[in-house]
């Protein structure tokens, strides 16, 4: 469906996107992740063909967005940022430029109404734009995206500047726009990738870092590793006796007292369940454990977990190898190793597909390198 | 392209810069050519016509001011670069629109001529002699309107490019008022003479520069009623230039 083809794009001697290649099958949702200035909207702008590729190839349906851009752009349905609305044109006027604009063949009035009805705008349409809220603003932004009936919809921060309730229904509306259509949504709150998408991409200064599937990471992060126990019992014993015990990895005593009881902080070894376990030998010594709560793992901390990790891998190539299993004291084991597994898989396929693009030579270039040698003189002339 | 052109036709009724154009340039058209023909007691327009071209250089710049400068401001740029529409086709639209709104109030304020020739036939008809001709020529007349429409169609081409490289409509204005003036009254520099009917510039190259830049030149045999082919290429080409180069400034954009 969409196939981005080790895209690379500079501007000047800065690289923002660098060497970016995945592929998106028909009707899947995939969240784009990553922190501020990590590409993501210079990626959807260069995939909607507002600006164009330093080198690299986008292909959409197979067409090749440089081949026949206008036949590409039909295809797609984009909101940006900001939404470009002219903010002095009436609901409907605006529609219908659009509708215009897209030379759009469906029937206009039923076409403009079931979209209206779908982002909940009929209401405002005789409205100016000037004098709409924020909410409604991005709501038309988003009627804007449909209009044509787009195969691949891109959203660029779609739910920024709404209501909970209507975060909500935007959510709605993506999840039900992702069954015949491919959407792309670019994010950085976490929960709303969660919600939505099928697949994540998380990407850091211009690089993927990592690729999973939504329902991977949310098996990793539910499972049940990570408790809060309350355990009546003298603080010190407890603890020395929980971190004595088998299939422990760490555990941490909290400030939270209830009477007696104090909690505590134990994460599991990956693939063992302790509950019963610790049951028993509490029962044993006559601790009463009076509460245990299973902790989800927090996507966040995964989130920062794989930016940190690929900035330390970078680190790690270019400057001080040594450094690069160096302990982390700040954030627990599980999100870095979970972290680690994604961060060095989606090296893999960097590496896999630099390998089938360059079979001999090329073993290991830095970043400067390559981006150079992309540099491909039959597009600079288009 | 059409749903551009309507849309930017749409957009100078809805902001008040299309009436305050067609406004203040109507106003201005029938003021200076009821001062410059019937207070004057003459039949010649030629002095309508200039006054007309100095008057478009401070008034095409109000027209196309907004046309590139507001929709990078607001973003909407990318609206129209991603949706199914080529560059050219977007400037055309935009361009097309300008010129429709000029050549509008070009053909309105043709009303303002209508006084002449009702005055020049009554005078035909009180004296007795026919020798010479009596009234407006309508030869010169169409000769001025046509060399203007070409004029303004090549200010309109300028503005438009000039506001292609800015995202402030103040500055879009000011600098494309500034090159069309240049160009239009570089042509005083061209014929000024000193004291002895010298001319001051007689280096011919720079002469044929400034005689190439300059709009009037071109204007002026229009002036005689004559269609001249040379001065129609010319101003085709300024606005072929201008246009294409407001294209190139966004393949540039999007390449950069």
């Amino acid at each position: 469906m969409i196939k981005i083809d080790h895209l690379v794009k500079n501007y000047g001697s800065n690289c923002a996107v660098d060497d970016i290649s995945f592929e998106i099958q028909s009707g899947e949702i995939v969240g784009f992740l990553g922190p501020n200035g990590a590409g993501k909207s210079t990626t959807m702008n260069v995939l909607t063909g507002y600006i164009s590729s330093t080198s690299g190839n986008i292909s959409i349906d197979g067409i090749d967005i440089l081949d026949d851009p206008l036949a590409v752009k039909q295809k797609i349905g984009y909101l940006p940022e900001q939404p470009p609305l002219y903010l002095d044109m009436t609901v409907r006027e605006y529609l219908n430029f659009i509708y215009e604009l897209k030379s759009c063949k469906l029937p206009r009035e039923e076409h403009l109404k079931e979209i209206c009805e779908t982002v909940k705008i009929q209401d405002v349409s005789g409205r100016i734009i000037k004098n709409l809220s924020k909410g409604y603003r991005q709501r038309i932004g988003v009627a804007q995206a449909l209009i044509g009936n787009p195969s691949v919809i891109i959203f660029d921060e779609p739910t920024v500047g709404l209501d909970p309730k209507q975060v909500i229904e935007i959510r709605h509306l993506i999840r039900g726009l992702g069954k015949n259509h491919t959407v792309i949504l670019s994010t950085h709150i976490l929960q709303e990738v969660q919600a939505v998408c099928d697949r994540i991409i998380i990407i850091n200064k211009g690089k993927i870092v990592a690729d999973e599937k939504t329902e991977n990471i949310s098996r990793v992060v539910a499972s049940n590793r990570r408790f809060n126990a309350k355990i009546c019992g003298p603080q010190k014993d407890v603890l020395a006796m929980l971190k004595a015990k088998q299939g422990i990895t760490y555990c941490e005593a909290l400030a939270e007292k209830d009477g007696d009881a104090c909690t505590y902080l134990i994460e599991s070894e990956p693939g063992t369940d302790i509950r019963k376990n610790l049951f028993y030998s509490l029962a044993e010594r006559n601790w009463p454990l009076i509460g245990l709560e299973a902790l989800g793992m927090n996507l966040e901390d995964i989130f920062i977990s794989v930016v940190d990790q690929s900035d330390a891998n970078e680190k790690a190539t270019k400057y001080r190898p040594a450094k690069k299993n160096r302990a982390r004291n700040t954030r627990s084991q599980l999100e870095t190793s979970v972290a680690t597994e994604m961060v060095e898989e989606a090296e893999k396929k960097r590496a896999d597909s630099l390998s089938e693009q360059s079979p001999a030579g090329q073993s290991g270039p830095d970043a400067d390198d390559r981006s150079w040698d992309r540099h491909d003189p039959a597009q600079e002339s288009k | 392209m059409l749903a551009i052109y309507k849309k930017e036709l749409r957009a100078y009724f809805i902001n008040p810069i299309g009436y305050v154009f067609i406004g203040v340039f109507l106003t201005f058209a029938a003021l200076s050519c009821c001062y410059t023909t019937i207070i004057q007691a003459s039949y010649s327009t030629t002095n309508y016509f200039t006054i007309m071209i100095f008057a478009f250089a401070i008034l095409i710049p109000l027209l196309t001011m907004r046309s590139f400068a507001e929709e990078r401001k607001l973003k909407t740029e990318q609206l129209l670069l991603t949706a199914p529409v080529t560059i050219t086709g977007m400037v055309f639209g935009k361009y097309l629109a300008a010129l429709t709104i000029y050549l509008g109030s070009m053909l309105t304020s043709l009303v303002n001529l209508i006084p002449i020739y009702v005055i020049g036939k009554q005078e035909r008809a009180n004296t007795s002699y026919s020798v010479i001709h009596i009234g407006p020529v309508t030869s010169q007349i169409v000769g001025e309107f046509v060399g203007v429409l070409l004029l303004g169609a090549a200010f309109i081409a300028i503005g438009v490019l000039i506001s292609s490289l800015t995202e402030n409509q103040l500055s879009a204005a000011v600098v494309s008022i500034s090159v069309i003036l240049v160009m239009v009254l570089i042509n005083l520099l061209n014929n000024a003479t000193d004291r002895d009917g010298q001319q001051l510039i007689s280096n011919y190259a720079i002469r044929f520069v400034l005689n190439w830049v300059s709009v009037l030149d071109r204007y002026s045999i229009f002036g005689t009623g004559r269609l001249d082919l040379a001065g129609l290429v010319y101003y085709a080409s300024l606005v072929f230039v201008s246009l294409f180069l407001t294209i190139r400034v966004y393949e540039k954009r999007r390449w950069s």
